[in-house]
């Protein structure tokens, strides 16, 4: 199975850790990794904020980093999200076609296609999940809590496969923590507030790691964090997977 | 451009206030939750909802002929309003010719987008709001910041305030049964002097020429049953076609607006009582307009439960008012742009798309996807920023060549890393000045892949 390994831009520059596990994560898994060493970013950053064509380029070149491969694997559920339902930005030929329809986003490769049921790792804390926005209504990697019909949610299933751990309920399961992309610095004050109160939440509920499938929740989540110098940790689920100790 | 998150800022600054605000409305959420969860078949009542309402749409005009021609025959007078002023020369016209100075109406979102209000004061006539939310922010001189909690943006003391300063409570009285009781006397006196009375409508029922109107104060009932001319106001969108459809609609709309099995009053109305006119004033008012953008259209789906507004983390935390539009949130955001795009260029991106307002939309509408579509437009043809435009130009060179990002990408981690804290953290950056920017680290990933790989 040649797997593509997709680590977005602010994971590559900021977060290399977590790209790193993913990748071991992959390979423990037994897939064959491989990592186009040309790829930037997905494109989103300029869609989101209304110049949709400013990421056309950049949309393009994730193509061709990223065709002939079975799957397309990321940490970043929001990214994927882009990759496979806006990139009708492209003309449909048939690399655009295969890129979009196997571009997975980590947990759901996990869960949905590598059928992963027991995974070999340790993380003796106290766990808060943010499913990001973009994961749970975008990927439907979760049930909403807005609709009436049975729950679920694959990136809680993978962390209840890891020993010692122990997943917290919060109080709102799915409220936004504020991000949104370029919203977090036009929109600042709401956004931050939006991410305080998320952080409230968490620490209400005696929280040690919040963790996710998107850094970029989480970035925001631990800037606002670390101004307030508060001792929660904040962690992409993939670290978790593959903590061993 | 920006007057969204400006207003925000500083609603937000009064931060217990504000989260008030935030526990208010996610109070009537999750009311919501727990009546949606008690209907095993929700899902598919959304789904027929949505259904019945992309029929209406797509033959719209056989529709409304259908609807004008059985009210016509039930003796109801039909107007058509093509715009705000037709529609308020209409009602004036009707109000003055049968010599009313005084009329009482109930709740009405569409009158407050025509502003008919200030223009049948201008011409002498009162106008009474009798919802009493509305009744509040009326006597404040304030528009709803809600389209079915108008007041939800005042706690009980701003109420008693209000009531004290225009209708001589006692100071300091703040207790809820005292106000209501006053309020009830007040309305009572203008029911039994009013000579008109104006409703909206929740639903036009096409088959019959009857309205459907939804309260759960019973305020329009009175007023209509008390006056000797009744109007009703609406937007073509409001109709359904059959009467079976209520079935599916007054179903949805109760639970989905406050959380109530079915509003206190639902109230249909059919034919004028004997000596009693009736008119109905159907408008379009840019309506058309949206019918005519494919990718906007299903924004005429709303059937106004609010429920996009309870759920919008954003509304949440920055008001109805600060959205600056006769409709706020998230269903107000894709509306507004279609009225004027350049006074509204701000709304589409008053959201983080976290697309909850979609997940809640008891007609299924596209919210989220529609702020994303209505981003693009305000990108191309609307009111962005230069420096926006410019800087998303350059982000896009950036990104789409791999040597630069990465050039680009060493340095910025070079100069955070070495960068005093006062020039990082100046007053143009935004993201560090309520957050940390995150620790550069030595390697990029890349880096550390191909060190792996030798």
């Amino acid at each position: 199975m040649k797997v593509a390994l997709f680590i977005p831009c602010y994971i590559d520059q900021f977060y290399p850790e977590v790209g790193i596990a993913t990748y071991e994560l992959l390979q423990k898994s037994g897939c064959d990794v491989h990592y186009p060493i040309n790829q930037t970013c997905c494109g989103q950053p300029m869609a989101n904020s209304g110049c949709e064509t400013e990421s056309i380029e950049t949309a393009k070149l994730f193509i061709d980093n990223f065709k002939g491969y079975d799957y397309i694997v990321g940490p970043a559920a929001s990214c994927v999200y882009f990759v496979k339902k806006h990139y009708y930005i492209l003309e449909q030929n048939a690399d655009v076609q295969a890129v979009t329809h196997n571009v997975y986003d980590l947990s759901e490769f996990m869960t949905d296609v590598l059928k992963v049921n027991e995974i070999n790792a340790r993380f003796p804390y106290k766990v808060g999940l943010h499913t990001s926005c973009h994961g749970q209504r975008g990927m439907r990697l979760a049930q909403s809590s807005e609709i009436n019909a049975p729950d679920f949610n694959k990136q809680k299933q993978l962390l209840s496969m890891v020993k010692d751990i122990e997943l917290v309920n919060l109080d709102r399961t799915d409220e936004c923590c504020g991000f949104g992309g370029t919203f977090c610095v036009f929109e600042e004050a709401v956004s931050v507030k939006m991410g305080k109160d998320r952080i409230a939440d968490h620490a209400k509920n005696d929280v040690q790691v919040i963790t996710g499938g998107d850094i970029s929740c989480l970035m925001h989540l631990q800037g606002i964090i670390q101004r307030q110098k508060s001792t929660i940790k904040v962690m992409h689920m993939a670290q978790i997977l593959n903590a061993t100790s | 451009m920006e007057l969204h998150a400006a207003n925000a800022q500083k609603f937000i600054e009064d931060e217990p206030r504000t989260d008030w605000h935030d526990a208010s409305l996610w109070f009537v959420r999750q009311k919501r939750d727990i009546q949606i969860k008690k209907v095993p078949e929700w899902e598919d009542l959304r789904e027929l909802g949505s259904q019945i309402k992309a029929n209406v749409l797509s033959d719209l005009d056989t529709y409304l002929t259908q609807f004008e021609q059985n009210a016509t025959n039930n003796g109801i007078s039909v107007h058509w309003a093509r715009d705000a002023q037709e529609h308020n020369e209409i009602v004036l016209q009707i109000l003055k010719s049968a010599g009313v100075k005084k009329m009482v109406k109930s709740k009405s979102m569409l009158t407050e987008e025509c502003h008919l209000n200030p223009h049948l004061t201008e011409h002498d006539i009162e106008v009474i709001d009798t919802d009493l939310g509305e009744r509040i922010v009326q006597l404040r001189d304030e528009p709803p910041s809600h389209i079915v909690l108008p007041a939800i943006h005042l706690k009980r003391e701003d109420v008693g305030e209000t009531f004290h300063q225009k209708l001589g409570t006692e100071k300091g009285a703040s207790d809820p049964k005292y106000l209501a009781e006053i309020a009830r006397n007040h309305l009572r006196q203008n029911f039994l002097t009013a000579t008109a009375a104006l409703t909206g409508a929740n639903f036009a029922v096409a088959e019959n020429g009857s309205i459907v109107v939804c309260t759960n104060e019973g305020n329009a009932d009175l007023g209509v049953h008390l006056a000797p001319i009744h109007i009703a106001s609406f937007g073509i969108e409001k109709i359904i076609p059959r009467q079976q459809d209520l079935s599916v609609f007054l179903r949805l709309l109760g639970r989905n607006a406050t959380g109530q099995p079915i509003t206190a009053f639902s109230s249909q109305f059919m034919k004028p009582m004997a000596g009693q006119q009736m008119h109905y004033v159907i408008v379009d008012n840019k309506r058309t307009d949206q019918l005519g953008r494919e990718d906007f259209r299903k924004s005429l789906y709303c059937i106004r439960c609010g429920a996009c507004m309870n759920t919008c983390p954003v509304y949440r935390r920055s008001g109805g008012h600060s959205y600056h539009a006769t409709v706020p949130g998230p269903i107000g955001a894709i509306l507004s742009p279609g009225f004027d795009l350049k006074k509204y260029s701000d709304l589409p991106f008053a959201s983080s798309l976290c697309g909850s307002c979609t997940d809640v939309c008891p007609v299924k509408i596209d919210i989220h996807q529609q702020l994303y579509k209505w981003r693009q437009i305000v990108g191309n043809e609307g009111d962005m920023p230069a420096s926006k435009k410019i800087a998303m130009k350059w982000m896009g060179k950036l990104l789409s060549n791999p040597n630069m990002y990465r050039i680009v990408g060493k340095l910025g981690r070079m100069f955070l890393s070495i960068a005093p804290r006062f020039v990082l953290y100046n007053p143009m950056n935004a993201w560090g000045k309520q957050r940390e920017l995150p620790t550069p680290p030595k390697q990029s990933f890349r880096e550390w892949y191909l060190t792996q790989k030798k």
